[in-house]
């Protein structure tokens, strides 16, 4: 059901922990749906210089936070913000219609941890304007198959 | 790397002598039991030896016992069909809140239909409550629906108690004993079962083949109509290698059941002791002792059922979870929501199934691996972090 990608950044993943005094946190999702997302980013002449994430969830949300702190790390925060689900979701080389929401956690968890940053500072940013940082998360579709 | 089963109640595999005992019913003795040549009474008598193999380790008649296309269609069968030919009497239903979607869905039909259904609680060992259950009988309760063993948790319900209870009020039996079939002795009339449900690929025999029985005298209409097979109350021409196939399970099980059970019950006690000794923050769901004897089902905080199980299937270990994330629902198991877990623990629950090919070895090799899985998981986790406070 997954790729090849997604089992690699599930079974090592990349950038997990935390980071002392971190400029930025994020943290976003919900313990009834089964996945919380947290992550963490050091900021350093307006450059995400490190990152790091703790997530509970499912093989894809650990896969997709995974992938995230990977394509993330080394931007400026500008074109942080620019990342998408989608390029989470390719990075992986695709996921399941039902872990589509895991790549949208990925994507606002960032989000999240640069809202906290640009608050602390009070820094504006044009991709944080109009962001909610309560917005609920997407849901998975609904099958139901039992044994 | 070697590969460890450990979701028998998932499915099992056929075992050796079960298909060697299907394969001549492909291939030399292929005819249709309703054939009047050679080759349909050969098929005709395989059918008839089946149907009186398996009535007899359930301790009931031949003509009590049919032949279906697995557990959820005799679940099907036994509710829609008694409930309809029963209006006279009344429209009432009493089933519980943890009974396989088989059951759980069919009385969601029979309620938009204009049944009624009462869903009993279970406690948090997963047991319904006796009390409970016969307040809840009333004039128009046509029939009780309780399942024998619990397919996620194991939990053994008081069948035999709860037949005595339905018998004394008048009221139709049935069990689903797709779980307990071959995990423990059955016998319909020591249980005051009125019909029973059975599927075959969960005792070492093929999918798509189960079966319901139906004790004499009880009013039921047909589910499956066409042909007159299965004394005109099961249409579709039989299944006659699924059918000699489930026999030979059934014949195996019956026999082996002692030493089946004691084996299971070492084996799964020795799983549960290791991981409740080595795992902090875990909690075994289901009744402690009243439960199948292959069933471990544990709950570890802080970290989710679907990462567990690929992370178990890295290591070559195949089990399964009531996590949300596995369902692909929104909430985790009703089973496990059932017994009054919390979301957050219950997305952490794993369900370990044992039976006849796993061993000693192989049990103290999946508590290993949960520990390095269950470790690691939890470095990743938010949950435990703030749990560990700072560490
Ligand atoms: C308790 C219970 N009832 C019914 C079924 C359905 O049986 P089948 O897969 O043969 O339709 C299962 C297994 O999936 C089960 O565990």
């Amino acid at each position: 059901m997954y790729t090849d990608k997604v089992m690699d950044h599930f079974m090592n993943p990349r950038n997990v922990g935390e980071i002392e005094n971190a400029d930025g946190i994020g943290e976003v999702g919900n313990i009834k749906c089964g996945d919380i997302m947290r992550i963490y980013i050091k900021v350093e002449d307006n450059v995400i210089a490190d990152i790091k994430f703790k997530t509970f969830g499912c093989g894809s949300a650990i896969a997709a936070s995974s992938v995230a702190t990977e394509i993330i790390m080394g931007k400026t925060v500008e074109d942080a913000l620019k990342v998408t689900n989608k390029q989470v979701i390719d990075a992986l080389g695709g996921l399941p219609p039902v872990k589509i929401h895991c790549s949208v956690l990925a994507e606002q968890a960032l989000k999240a941890a640069i809202y906290d940053y640009a608050t602390k500072n009070n820094l504006e940013f044009e991709g944080l304007k109009g962001y909610n940082p309560v917005q609920d998360h997407d849901h998975h579709d609904v099958v139901d198959i039992e044994f | 790397m070697k590969r460890i089963y450990m979701d028998y109640s998932a499915t099992t595999p056929v075992k050796q002598e079960v298909l060697e005992a299907m394969l001549p019913y492909f291939t030399e003795h292929f005819g249709n039991a309703s054939s009047i040549h050679g080759y349909g009474q050969d098929a005709k008598r395989a059918l008839e030896a089946s149907r009186a193999i398996v009535a007899g380790t359930i301790g009931a008649p031949a003509d009590t016992f049919y032949f279906t296309g697995g557990g959820s269609e005799s679940d099907n069968w036994a509710l829609k069909g008694v409930m309809k030919a029963n209006t006279a009497k009344g429209n009432h239903l009493i089933t519980c809140k943890i009974e396989h979607h088989g059951i759980l869905h069919t009385c969601e039909t029979l309620e938009k239909e204009g049944f009624e259904v009462t869903y009993l609680d279970v406690d948090s060992e997963g047991m319904v409550s006796l009390e409970a259950l016969e307040a809840a009988i009333k004039p128009s309760t046509v029939m009780i629906s309780i399942m024998f063993i619990n397919n996620e948790i194991g939990t053994m319900q008081p069948i035999a108690e709860i037949g005595k209870i339905a018998r004394k009020h008048g009221v139709i039996f049935h069990t689903d004993a797709v779980q307990a079939f071959g995990n423990v002795k059955i016998d319909v009339d020591e249980l005051n079962v009125d019909l029973m449900s059975f599927s075959a690929h969960k005792i070492y025999g093929p999918k798509g083949i189960g079966g319901l029985y139906i004790r004499k005298g009880i009013k039921i209409q047909n589910l499956i109509e066409g042909g007159a097979q299965e004394r005109k109350r099961r249409a579709g021409t039989e299944n006659i290698p699924g059918i000699v196939g489930f026999a030979k399970a059934a014949e195996i099980a019956n026999e082996n059941l002692d030493a089946h059970i004691e084996k299971l019950t070492y084996l799964r006690d020795r799983l549960v002791k290791g991981i409740l000794e080595s795992i902090e923050y875990s909690k075994y769901n289901g009744h402690p002792t009243l439960r199948h004897p292959g069933n471990v089902n544990v709950c570890f905080e802080f970290i989710e059922g679907e990462a567990l199980l690929l992370s178990l299937n890295a290591k070559g270990i195949a089990g399964s979870s009531g996590s949300a994330c596995t369902s692909g629902s929104l909430d985790p198991s009703h089973v496990l929501m059932s017994i009054g877990l919390p979301h957050e623990i219950a997305h952490g629950s794993l369900r370990l199934s044992l039976g006849d090919f796993n061993s000693e070895e192989e049990v103290d090799y999946a508590v290993e691996s949960l520990v390095e899985i269950v470790h690691k998981l939890r470095m990743m986790s938010p949950l435990y972090d703030k749990v560990k406070g700072g560490k």
